[in-house]
């Protein structure tokens, strides 16, 4: 029983690949220019598109299925030139098929909004800006979504503590919420898992008499 | 004279505030309504009041320290959050998951799913106007916390589900009792549905309010009840089955006007059919041929069973590295969805070969349905606007993350 159903399962596999490797084509055969890379990994199709063809691009894909908008989102690779991912993850209700649509940016460079693509690209790309500082162009409200009103930052960028800079109390005196350099009265402490038999590349408190003398 | 000085004055709008402590909010949400006499002419929502950086957060702990992180989302439905999770874990690992965990991971999800919808369908009748509902979902309610706690040891923040299975075996007792629940349950189902479906002020609240066309519902990002209220059969456990979910069987409730009426109908009778497949389940668990692992045995993703670390030193040294080190993610980027409660709950994770998630997105439903509260809520009255919030099911946990 549970044989058949894994049988099934990988059949199911196979015609997802099929599928997503016959949309590929077709998208680098009709938007060839704009494509920088296309990849199937994990059984996902990831397309790169330029960023100065983004949003049509993406009016390329809703009118081929592509109507169901499910996500955007940034991914921030700091030792990059153009730091910025933009992630679109679209759905195609009929085709019963996802992709995930990308394009880079840096700090000053905006992207355009997809937003008479999809309405709902709207909040999400607010959120971007809010959390990554990626600027779109042509969007109506590009406000902060998440954080304080006032909020100074981008908080999901690598070079952001995730400690933060401020904190908030109430004060009874002054009747108000107070902002205040975070203090912490413990140090964050993040320990380096990753090379457990390896020296440290961070120096030991005591370290330094032993480096001094040689 | 006096007659032309009131006309020569501009009509002026109202804004109001609606929250962030208003009940009709379903948690902190800070409304700005314009309003023209009674009528919404514009809605600006406001959010972020419950943000709490999870995405920040699980950027700095290992993936096994995130998993309680998801409980924290939605918390009306914390098992089926983890689930996302953990599917996009496995799916970068390529672990397979034992048979007996899915059976006991889709029968957990299908209670979560009963929590979200008795809460939601119940409080959304209390929105506009009747008082009952509530009282009687949250004794079932309650008895399903139970069941949550008697698996897991929280009747909320449950951490059950583990990437490669679930955390622990179910008590025989405990599927028995699972199942004597089931048909009880159908009573109220009906005792609900007695109470507020044909009532008359229910419907007089519900019907026609917060109308959306399927076209809408795609290009607005729309998922879940609020979508097959629409008239879409869509449903990612049929359309893109994980888990067992193919071998249940179990029917997809639709809508046909895509109104605040239809959304609360379809989510009652998704009760039902939740019903059916948790029956399904526990016949299965019961069953001896589906016994066995609950946790994949490679032991370098999931932790050894206690016995074995009081006898053998690997198993000793493996707990010790999985709850200090955490296991490594191969590089990659993965999106995984599930049908939760609310819509599409979808987990965006990208690895960079280390034992933290490099990023993960977090998709809720919730996010996508609000931000159409302009959209649905304009040219109604102020009272259809908590009759509207509340049929979409919005919950700030994950909202705000």
């Amino acid at each position: 029983m549970a044989n058949e159903v894994n049988a099934a399962a990988t059949d199911h596999a196979a015609v997802l690949r099929d599928k997503l490797k016959a949309l590929s084509g077709k998208i680098w055969s009709s938007l060839g220019g704009a494509v920088l890379a296309a990849d199937i990994a994990c059984d996902e199709l990831t397309v790169v598109f330029e960023a100065k063809n983004w949003v049509p691009s993406l009016a390329f894909l809703r009118d081929n299925g592509f109507v169901c908008f499910i996500d955007l989102t940034a991914v921030d690779w700091p030792a990059r030139e153009r730091r910025f991912d933009v992630v679109a993850h679209l759905l195609d209700p009929k085709a019963n098929l996802r992709i995930r649509a990308k394009c880079m940016t840096d700090e000053a460079t905006p992207v355009d909004s997809c937003i008479d693509v999809w309405p709902a690209a709207n909040w999400f790309e607010r959120e971007a800006y809010d959390m990554y500082g990626v600027l779109f162009a042509n969007h109506p409200d590009l406000r902060r979504m998440l954080t304080d009103y006032g909020f100074d930052g981008h908080p999901l960028r690598k070079d952001f503590p995730m400690s933060g800079y401020v904190e908030v109390r109430y004060d009874d005196e002054q009747k108000r919420v107070v902002y205040e350099p975070t203090r912490l009265s413990q140090e964050y402490r993040s320990f380096d898992f990753l090379s457990p038999w390896e020296a440290a590349h961070y120096e030991l408190p005591g370290d330094e008499k032993a480096t001094r003398q040689v | 004279m006096g007659e032309q000085q009131i006309s020569e004055q501009a009509p002026r709008n109202f804004s109001i505030n609606f929250g962030p402590q208003h009940p009709a909010a379903h948690g902190v949400l800070r409304l700005v309504l314009e309003l023209d006499g009674e009528v919404v002419e514009r809605v600006d929502p406001h959010i972020g009041l419950l943000h709490r950086g999870t995405e920040k957060l699980m950027e700095a702990r290992t993936y096994m320290q995130n998993t309680p992180y998801f409980d924290r989302l939605d918390y009306c439905a914390p098992m089926n959050q983890e689930h996302a999770f953990c599917l996009g874990i496995e799916k970068l690992l390529g672990v397979e998951v034992p048979r007996r965990a899915q059976l006991i991971r889709v029968l957990y999800c299908e209670i979560g799913r009963l929590l979200s919808h008795i809460l939601n369908v119940t409080t959304q009748a209390m929105d506009v106007g009747a008082l009952t509902p509530p009282v009687w979902g949250f004794e079932e309610r309650e008895k399903l916390m139970v069941f949550y706690e008697r698996a897991s040891g929280a009747r909320m923040h449950a951490n059950y589900f583990r990437p490669g299975g679930v955390a622990k075996d179910l008590p025989t007792k405990l599927i028995e009792d699972i199942g004597a629940w089931l048909d009880p349950f159908l009573n109220l189902c009906d005792d609900l549905e007695d109470l507020f479906v044909e009532n008359r002020i229910f419907k007089q609240r519900n019907v026609d309010i917060g109308v959306v066309t399927l076209e809408e519902c795609w290009k607005w990002g729309f998922s879940g009840p609020v979508l097959r209220g629409s008239g879409a059969a869509w449903d990612l456990r049929r359309a893109q089955p994980y888990e067992c979910y193919e071998e249940m069987e179990f029917d997809i409730p639709v809508g046909q006007h895509g109104d605040c009426y239809d959304r609360q109908v379809v989510r009652l009778e998704e009760m039902r059919q939740s019903v059916r497949i948790m029956r399904q389940c526990v016949n299965k668990l019961l069953d001896r041929a589906n016994e066995g692992p609950v946790l994949a045995p490679n032991h370098k993703i999931t932790p050894p069973r206690r016995p074995e670390m009081k006898r053998s030193m690997e198993s000793l040294i493996h707990h010790f590295k999985l709850f200090t080190e955490g296991f490594r993610v191969p590089a990659g980027e993965v999106y995984a969805a599930v049908e939760a409660p609310k819509g599409e709950f979808g987990v965006y994770l990208v690895s960079d070969g280390t034992d933290k998630p490099y990023k993960c997105k977090i998709r809720a439903p919730g996010f996508a349905h609000l931000q159409a509260m302009d959209m649905l809520s304009r040219g109604h009255m102020l009272a259809d606007v908590s009759a509207i919030l509340g049929a979409q099911d919005i919950v700030f946990g994950e909202v705000d993350r």
